[in-house]
């Protein structure tokens, strides 16, 4: 649903969009453009060179570098349909599920290729956790959610093995204490908020090392994303984290580092303060104080 | 200037309102029309088969005192019990009855008013219990369809006697037998425990019942795994390209081959090719399956489709392969309309008489089958059958046999609902 929608973003942007930047942007964004900033990590587990994603002729993702840390949080900005979505779901590799993309250029995963002949798609997606935009829970119980990821991986020997995982994840989740007394009741019952961070126990249950966030909030109130935010800074001292988001006080809450995307480019990355207090580019500067997007 | 415009575009929205409100209001009543049409058609239709079935739930039935014949002696065993001639039987005790009748005519015209079969319902009530022969014992036997017809009011005694098929004669022993209280409509259970017959009395549709049964048990257990695993191949695995894309406008083509013609594909493939016996409910399952599958293919396909991307893209995220993805979570939620579809399929093929007429299912065929390879026929095809035959007892039978059909699949229709409210899940 979400790569579709996507996918028409990209072939059509915001008109809106279009009429506001038009006179800067062409000038910017051609295709001698290098990304300002520095888009490496100081301790990267995933480093992405010269990715260029295809939705048939569509170039939806061009050219794009970047690195996504341990124990740090990168925040994907930038206006709708510019390819935030899009790469971060080449990441896991949920991109294959879609027949006409296609994806170019090299991403690695602790120096292993994700897209190589090697990679396991299976494992890869149990090693690069995903949560969507949409809370997403089975149409099971609450236990049954968070133990799904460890009982077709085969992570637990035994039921107790098990029943430890749920608790752990569900408590790292900030989810123990509202549910431990019915977690036989179906994860679809939860209020939107509960649902989200049920759907980060299931996610962190496998033990990933990296966790994509698209998007997680934007079907929650402001007390739920509260709650999300302080969790994501929570998880960041056990993975690497990569978050869309659509909003710039979130990115500049929970993030460290900050890429921001336009039309399929990464226009500018580097240290969230800095992007947000002294952007190097144009078009960052125009996003961030609001002129469109 | 803006008060103007405001005040204009509030009257043109309310002259557009009144146009609305009068097109929705004619629409509402146009649809309620074609509902009450619907129903008046179907209510006369259900009017109509009960009125003309009814009767035939109940079967004029006569008594008779048993006496052991004289060649049986004091003593007998099982074999010679099965050996005595019941109809001869019947024969004495009927003019025991009344025995001013002489003449070889009249005892025949006698002979006429207890139904040819009852000599068998008597020889099964007597094997069960033997001790009806030790006298005193009275039996209540069918009457023939003529007396049942006479006595139900289906043939007007007014009728002139030569166009009547009881004589004066039969009718004034009728009466006597009436007045002695020997007469009696009772529940008509042969009606739902034997076979077809020629004589409408002991005719029944147990056999074709269980012919249908034998042959939507091959059809369900072929239709719906090849069904479903075709759906899911071509929805979940099946790359989309031409050949595809060919399978797909075939199998929509399919659905809507008329039924016949898979019957004239099952005679050349089953019987003359692959040698499989004639009449048999197996070929007419087989043939039903190859109706059957394109409906429940679109239905499995659609109901495939219609579960949430989002749950799928749930599970991938977790790292669940694409078949843990379909068996774990797309196919619990599809069930419940792969079901309907699979049950409507089925009681379409329950209705399907057209192309057993093609594998020889119309014979007429006595015997309970017991297996599906025994020749048997089915429930529409004995419908068929019985609204063919030129006796009048056959009427109200047809009508009682549509009513069973209707039941049948009332309930399978009824157990298609149950099921997708049973397997329902929320998300």
């Amino acid at each position: 649903m979400n790569a579709v929608s996507e996918i028409s973003n990209v072939a059509e942007p915001d008109s809106n969009i279009a009429g506001v930047v038009q006179p800067v942007r062409i000038a910017s964004v051609d295709d001698g453009f290098q990304t300002v900033g520095d888009y490496r990590s100081e301790r990267p587990v995933i480093e992405a060179r010269g990715v260029d994603v295809f939705y048939g002729d569509n170039h939806a993702i061009k050219n794009v570098n970047l690195d996504i840390g341990m124990n740090e949080v990168v925040s994907l900005i930038g206006p709708s349909g510019c390819g935030k979505s899009t790469f971060i779901r080449c990441l896991n590799r949920m991109n294959d599920t879609i027949d006409s993309a296609r994806v170019t250029g090299s991403i690695t995963l602790d120096k292993e290729d994700i897209y190589g002949r090697d990679m396991d798609v299976v494992l890869l997606r149990a090693r690069v956790g995903i949560v969507f935009q949409k809370p997403n829970p089975f149409p099971k119980s609450i236990y049954d959610n968070v133990a799904y990821g460890p009982r077709i991986h085969g992570l637990a020997r035994d039921r107790g093995t098990l029943d430890e995982i749920v608790r752990v994840s569900l408590e790292r989740a900030g989810l123990w204490g509202e549910v431990k007394d019915r977690l036989d009741e179906p994860g679809t019952g939860l209020s939107g908020g509960q649902q989200q961070r049920l759907c980060i126990a299931r996610t962190i249950a496998v033990g990933p090392e990296v966790i994509l966030m698209d998007e997680p909030c934007s079907a929650l109130d402001p007390i739920a994303t509260a709650r999300i935010e302080d969790l994501i800074d929570e998880l960041r001292q056990n993975f690497a984290i990569a978050i869309v988001t659509h909003s710039m006080q979130q990115a500049a809450r929970v993030s460290q580092r900050t890429a921001y995307f336009h039309l399929g480019k990464l226009i500018e990355v580097g240290g969230t303060e800095q992007i947000f207090t002294n952007p190097a580019h144009k078009l960052t500067e125009d996003y961030i104080t609001g002129r469109f997007g | 200037m803006m008060t103007s415009r405001s005040g204009s575009i509030k009257a043109a929205v309310q002259e557009g309102l009144r146009r609305r409100y009068r097109r929705e209001r004619r629409f509402r009543w146009l649809g309620l029309g074609a509902v009450v049409l619907g129903m008046v058609f179907l209510l006369f239709f259900f009017a109509t088969i009960v009125s003309n079935g009814y009767s035939a739930f109940v079967q004029t039935h006569i008594l008779l005192d048993i006496t052991a014949p004289a060649s049986l002696g004091e003593e007998w065993d099982a074999t010679q019990l099965e050996r005595l001639s019941y109809r001869a039987l019947i024969r004495d005790v009927l003019q025991a009855q009344f025995p001013e009748v002489g003449g070889r005519d009249d005892l025949r015209a006698l002979n006429k008013l207890i139904s040819p079969g009852a000599a068998y319902q008597l020889r099964e009530k007597v094997m069960a219990d033997p001790s009806l022969l030790r006298g005193g014992a009275s039996v209540w036997l069918p009457a023939d369809d003529e007396v049942d017809m006479l006595v139900k009011g289906h043939v007007d005694r007014e009728t002139p006697e030569a166009n009547r098929r009881l004589s004066d004669q039969q009718i004034a022993w009728l009466d006597q037998l009436a007045a002695d209280g020997r007469i009696e409509r009772r529940f008509n259970r042969l009606l739902f425990t034997s076979g077809d017959s020629r004589d409408p009395e002991v005719a029944g549709i147990w056999g074709a019942a269980v012919g249908s049964f034998f042959m939507l048990s091959v059809t369900l257990l072929l239709a719906f795994p090849i069904g479903v695993a075709t759906a899911i191949y071509l929805e979940e695995f099946a790359p989309r390209n031409r050949w595809t894309d060919l399978v797909e406008v075939n199998i929509n083509n399919l659905a809507a081959v008329p039924s016949i013609v898979f019957g004239l594909l099952g005679l050349a493939l089953f019987i003359n090719f692959a040698g499989l016996p004639r009449s048999a409910p197996l070929v007419g399952g087989l043939v039903l399956t190859l109706m059957t599958l394109p409906v429940i293919i679109i239905a499995a396909r659609a109901a495939l489709t219609a579960v949430p991307p989002s749950i799928r893209e749930a599970a991938l995220g977790v790292g669940a392969s694409k078949m843990q993805m379909v068996v774990h979570h797309v196919l619990p939620l599809a069930m419940p309309g792969m079901l309907t579809g699979t049950i409507i399929g089925m009681a379409r093929a329950l209705g399907e008489s057209a192309p057993l007429l093609m594998i020889g299912m119309v014979a007429f065929i006595v015997d309970i089958p017991q297996g599906p390879l025994d020749p048997a026929t089915a429930l529409p095809v004995q419908i068929y059958l019985w609204a063919d035959s030129p006796e009048r007892a056959f009427v109200e039978r047809t009508s009682a046999a549509i009513l069973v059909l209707l039941g049948f699949l009332l309930v399978m229709n009824a157990v298609a609902i149950f099921l997708r409210k049973r397997f329902e899940r929320r998300w």
